[in-house]
């Protein structure tokens, strides 16, 4: 195995510094070099990273991307077999180790997330597949010796039409094996699509259907033991000291350990472990953030509000135009913390021993993952191994390395395989939470309800600030302000600012990042911008999407489908809204009624996306159905609340998740398009919330500016 | 410690574990049946759903001590080969996305579709209460109704 021998030293110091610090990524690190050659999964034919043929007809796709949902390990395996002329019942598929080879391209390193997985796979993993192919027609030509002309790829075989003969890739894999590798096969026009661009059924539903699937949480070696650690209640405290004695005292307690986060139980099966860690006594030293609260947030917040922030845009003069305008607009919105709730706890299997040390991890983060265990276990990189599981969800929280460090730690305190499980409450109360922030919006309207100025102050901690530091320049973390400052109306005078306010709590990745807290403020300001001027809101954003057409496409055809402007039954309203993110291009309609006591209810979402070329229709219309799903539970009730330096919710009683019965009706309808492509896994969630609250408004005149929503009063 | 005998997926299996073990961590732990997901702890989300003797059962918070002589299945035990229909309607609509929550929401759905072989969307929304964080709650409504068809 061949396992990232590749990375240097001088990579390995980096990395495992910067996840030792428990700190997690930089998106702008640039990539290292030129790929390193991994051969996992012996196979006959193996031309490159990404695939194997094997004797017995399978195609093995190896997955570098983390399946947790979003459908990676359907849609990467279709782009190699589309090339390829796979027969699809054929492919199989198994996760990439850690290596550089499986570098994510638009990160710089082996991870998944941004919405990024078939974007940067797209090419790379077709060409992939087409040089296998034409290694597989060379010897099938040689073999029969013909000419390759004469030869052509279908369905997992080559053959000959003038003679009729036909020879299985599995027959020809080994003679493949031994064809020089061409270059730059040209790729197939799209109109030859056979794969891409079908609705393919997922490759790992049916082991999702029985039980088989192995997530993280069901990793089984010979010895395993697992633990369940006790951390500080308030974020950033310490251990002072514990007692252990009735922890130790719990039968099937093995061990019972102090590692940086707290103190770990270690035990034959998780229940015991867990009453060991419910009968331990620790006294904490709950340190600087002992007195945090939501209040006091809200307050600072406000405060910081005043002042000006790091300018982010600046078209015009938007301070100038405003006092002259007509109609003057002037209004702030706030957002919570937010939890991300993975159905599967955060949890790990490590195994460190002084020759070497084996992970394996739910993980988004195969680099940081494979830095941390070089550097906890104290081995060289080239004897640590990651074996990349299912994940049971991800949205950004499986990019944290928290949970592997405590994994490594535990294992490396105990001398044992270790599996570290998470309870539900410590997930709650222990994430990188999606950031808390204010929004101060202001416009001018001219005297035909046409906007002349806005300007957008942003109030929020950076996700930046903590995981890459150095991406910060003078107050601006850019990411922060994505979705803000590419507000895409026709607005002469635009200002966007940012003022950069750490609160204590740890922010972290969150499905659509910063995106979900942007799109509501602009979303929902100019939905009031549309109500000032007396026009219709969809018309209104229509007029000024004039020279963005993707998004005025996304518009109308949600608009269009959902009857925007036709009867509804009495009490209902719609309301609408479009967003960018992650490259793609979405808008929604929520159809939403209220109840005489103040509960909304949302009853059905048509949701337009334009995501560029399709890989799989059946993938994307379950993405958006998913990624509103995620929103619209923020929005209706997600709120991560703050007391004494601790999260006040634990469980799913009290952060609710939506249920089946709340669910509304998703259409969703795709744009055709052979513009530059975007993700799936992400753009789905901002627009749901300004929907959402714009057609509260709508049936009830009544304006959210604050989530989440709860019961209207 | 003590030892319990109870039956599952059509297996005796006698146990020798803390009374007080919840009867999700037996499975999990103990007799190596990992299909069966621990989500809340606190019977909130449905991950852990089996079915005790017949009926759709959430076993995080229930002690393998009331589950003695009792008759235990779960998703490994539902068929062979995913054959139960629910499965195969799952299979159809393609439902699970992440998927860990599925082995649980397919046991709730077979024990629905035994009490009521053609639910109505309000029989659906009443017994389907376990949770999804993917949302795959369209697909799972219309893999219920595809199952009452074609069981």
């Amino acid at each position: 195995m061949e396992d990232s021998t590749n990375v240097s030293r001088r990579e390995f110091l980096e990395t495992a510094a910067v996840a030792g610090a428990g700190l997690v990524i930089g998106f702008h690190l640039p990539a290292r070099g030129p790929r390193g050659i991994a051969y996992p999964y012996p196979s006959p034919f193996a031309p490159n990273a990404w695939l194997r043929i094997n004797p017995d007809e399978s195609v093995l796709v190896i997955v570098d991307r983390s399946e947790m949902g979003q459908g990676v390990a359907t849609s990467l395996p279709m782009l190699v077999a589309e090339e390829l002329e796979a027969d699809w019942s054929k492919v199989r598929i198994e996760f990439a180790p850690a290596d550089k080879a499986y570098t994510n391209p638009m990160f710089g390193m082996q991870g998944t997330g941004g919405s990024t997985s078939v974007r940067a796979a797209y090419t790379p993993l077709r060409k992939a597949g087409a040089a296998a192919r034409e290694m597989l027609v060379t010897a099938a030509a040689a073999t029969w010796n013909v000419d390759k002309s004469e030869c052509r790829a279908e369905r997992g075989a080559v053959v000959h039409a003038p003679s009729k003969r036909r020879l299985s890739y599995g027959k020809l894999a080994a003679k493949a094996a031994t064809v020089p590798l061409p270059q730059d096969i040209p790729l197939k026009d799209p109109k030859d699509w056979k794969i891409l661009g079908t609705p393919v059924r997922r490759l790992d539903t049916p082991a999702k259907t029985d039980g088989s699937a192995r997530f993280g949480i069901d990793v089984k070696t010979p010895g395993l033991l697992v633990a369940v650690v006790a951390r500080s209640p308030v974020f950033g405290g310490k251990a002072k000291s514990f007692d252990a004695a009735k922890a130790r005292a719990v039968p099937g307690v093995r061990h019972v350990v102090q590692i940086s986060t707290g103190i770990a139980v270690v035990a034959d099966g998780y229940w015991p472990a867990k009453k060991g860690h419910d009968s331990l006594e620790v006294t904490w030293d709950e340190g600087p953030n002992a007195g945090v609260s939501s209040a006091t947030i809200s307050q600072l917040f406000a405060q910081r509000a005043e002042q000006s922030g790091a300018m982010a845009r600046h078209d015009g003069d938007a301070q100038g135009a405003l006092p002259g305008a007509a109609t003057k607009l002037d209004a702030a919105y706030e957002l919570p913390f937010l939890a991300h709730a993975t159905m599967e706890p955060m949890n790990c299997t490590a195994h460190v021993r002084s020759d070497g040390v084996e992970i394996w991890a739910p993980t988004q983060f195969q680099t940081g993952a494979h830095g941390l265990g070089a550097g906890v276990g104290g081995v060289p990189p080239d004897k640590v191994k990651v074996h990349t599981t299912y994940l049971g969800g991800g949205f950004g929280r499986r990019f944290e390395l928290d949970f592997i460090q405590e994994a490594l730690e535990t294992s490396k305190a105990t001398g044992a395989p270790v599996k570290l499980i998470w309870s539900r409450e410590d997930d709650i109360r222990n994430a990188q939470y999606r950031p808390a922030c204010y929004h101060r919006l202001q416009a001018g309207l001219d005297s035909s309800g046409q906007p002349v100025a806005w300007t957008h102050r942003l109030v929020a901690p950076s996700i930046m600030a903590r995981v890459f530091p150095d991406s910060v320049k003078n107050g601006l973390d850019e990411e922060a302000v994505e979705g803000g400052v590419a507000m895409p109306y026709a607005i002469p005078n635009v200002h966007v600012d940012y003022v950069l306010t750490d609160t204590g709590i740890p922010v972290g990745f969150w499905r659509s990042v910063n995106n979900s807290f942007n799109a509501f403020a602009v979303e929902s300001f100019i939905d009031e911008l549309a109500h000032a001027a007396k026009k219709d809101p969809y018309e209104y954003r229509r007029d000024l999407l004039g020279k963005a057409p993707r998004h005025l496409g996304v518009l109308n055809l949600a608009a269009g489908t959902a009857g925007w402007g036709t009867p509804l039954p009495a009490g209902r309203a719609r309301g609408i809204a479009v967003h960018k993110s992650f490259g793609s291009y979405v808008a929604q309609v929520a159809e939403v009624s209220v109840d005489a006591d103040g509960t909304p209810h949302v009853h059905r979402v048509v949701c337009a996306v334009d995501c560029g070329p399709v890989v799989n229709p059946d993938t994307v219309e379950a993405q958006m159905q998913g990624a509103i799903v995620y929103g619209l539970t923020a929005a209706l009730w997600g709120e991560i609340t703050i007391d004494k330096g601790r999260v006040q919710q634990s469980n799913f009683h009290d952060y609710r998740m939506l249920h089946l019965a709340e669910m509304p009706k998703v259409e969703v309808h795709v744009v055709p398009s052979s513009d530059a492509q975007g993700g799936v896994g992400e753009p789905g969630t901002p627009p749901i919330a300004p929907a959402v609250c714009n057609a509260i408004f709508a049936a009830t005149g009544k304006r959210i500016r604050k989530l989440p929503i709860g019961k209207l009063t | 410690m003590a030892a319990i005998t109870l039956t599952v997926n059509g297996k005796r299996e006698t146990v020798n574990v803390a009374p007080d073990t919840p009867l999700l961590w037996v499975l999990r732990d103990t007799l190596g049946l990992t299909g069966t997901k621990y989500g809340c702890g606190i019977a909130q989300c449905g991950a852990c759903t089996v079915h005790l003797d017949g009926v759709a059962t959430r076993t995080c918070v229930l002690p393998v001590s009331a589950v003695a002589g009792k008759r235990v299945t779960t998703i490994e035990g539902l068929s062979k080969n995913r054959s139960h229909a629910v499965q195969r309607a799952w299979i159809e609509e393609d439902v699970p996305q992440c998927g860990y929550c599925q082995s649980g929401q397919i046991m709730a759905a077979a024990a629905l579709l035994a009490k009521h072989p053609h639910p109505s969307d309000a029989d659906i929304d009443t017994e389907m209460t376990n949770i999804c964080r993917c949302g795959t709650y369209q697909r799972i409504r219309a893999a219920i109704h595809r199952a009452a068809r074609e069981a």
